[in-house]
């Protein structure tokens, strides 16, 4: 069933998290080949005025876009990047994406901060080391990370640092601040 | 985020009508592989199988195939259950999961990032 031990290819995951438009999508674009892939969303209300399928399972179901990207470090070392929707109904993909994540990468907007309370508090709650990127969009009042960091009632270890995501050399930045952070996490928890 | 208005009726006819099967926890970095035994005769693949089969012939993970065949998620992992439970393919968990991946790995991702 497993493969030679030799030619164990690692795949590691990495999530992007944050709310509505806050550049997700060209966060994985700018550094990563990105590809669509599509799941299902379940919804419970039967009332949304789509098609009966009833006798087929009796779901509905409709689909929801994530972005995925994939870095290939070197021939068997792959990078996964997945972006997700920040908002709570989109859970259930976090779910199934956070288990076994390396970490996660939350986007934040600071002309809406709280959108991404919601992501914080999951990371947070699930123990998934995280750090805080924040978009610097034109016109947005630049703010110091450290403001961020006060206004998200974070915690001292981790990261916040300011980002523009179209730039591929600044998406490398956020990557490696991530994963930097994953492996202090990593060897704190190993003492 | 982007949403299609409907919802997907194909991929249940795809999948004989099943929403439950032994590819429903597969991790989405779990890696599949082709065996290269070839379907018994009286087994019928379907195209999108045979494709999975192809593109998973020097090893995929759930992610990239469910992004090649262009099926969302669901669909793929009932479909690769059944090539599993036929033995036309192994999988593998990620080898992240447990246990944690190593120093050295993800110091070796990091320069790798570095050097993009
Ligand atoms: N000026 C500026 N525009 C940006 C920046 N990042 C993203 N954008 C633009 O903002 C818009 C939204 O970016 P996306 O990457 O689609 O955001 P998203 O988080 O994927 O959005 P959803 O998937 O809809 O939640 C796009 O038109 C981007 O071009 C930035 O740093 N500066
Ligand atoms: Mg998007």
């Amino acid at each position: 069933m497993a493969f030679a031990p030799s030619d164990e290819p690692v795949a590691l995951k990495i999530l992007v998290a944050g709310g509505f438009g806050v550049g997700k999508t060209t966060l994985v674009g700018a550094i990563s080949e990105i590809r669509p892939l599509r799941t299902e969303e379940v919804l419970s209300d039967r009332s949304v005025g789509v098609d009966d399928i009833d006798g087929v399972e009796g779901k509905t179901t409709t689909t929801v876009a994530m972005d995925f990207g994939r870095i290939t470090i070197r021939e068997g070392l792959v990078v996964y990047l997945f972006g997700t929707p920040g908002q709570e109904r989109f859970w259930f993909m976090w779910d199934e994406l956070s288990y076994g994540a390396l970490g996660a990468v939350v986007l934040a907007d600071t002309r809406r901060l709280t959108d991404c309370f919601p992501s914080i508090d999951y990371f947070e709650q699930r123990g998934t080391p995280f750090i805080v990127a924040v978009n610097c969009f034109d016109g947005a009042e630049r703010h110091e990370p450290d403001d961020v960091r006060v206004a998200l009632d974070l915690d001292p270890e981790v990261p916040v640092l300011l980002c523009d995501v179209r730039r591929r050399a600044s998406a490398k930045v956020v990557l490696v601040t991530l994963v930097e952070h994953a492996l202090k996490t990593l060897t704190a928890a190993q003492r | 985020m982007d949403e299609e208005a409907g919802p997907v009726v194909r991929p249940f006819a795809l999948t004989g009508g099943r929403a439950r099967s032994s590819g429903d926890n597969l991790d989405l970095i779990a890696m599949v592989r082709s065996t290269g035994t070839p379907p018994h005769g009286d087994t019928t693949i379907g195209p999108e199988q045979r494709r999975i089969l192809e593109i998973a012939r020097s090893g995929a993970s759930v992610a990239d195939i469910a992004s090649d065949v262009d099926l969302p998620l669901g669909v793929v992992r009932v479909l690769i259950g059944d090539l599993h439970d036929q033995g036309l393919i192994v999988v593998r968990p990620p080898v992240t999961v447990a246990p944690q991946p190593s120093e050295r790995i993800l110091k070796e991702v990091i320069n790798g990032l570095r050097a993009l």
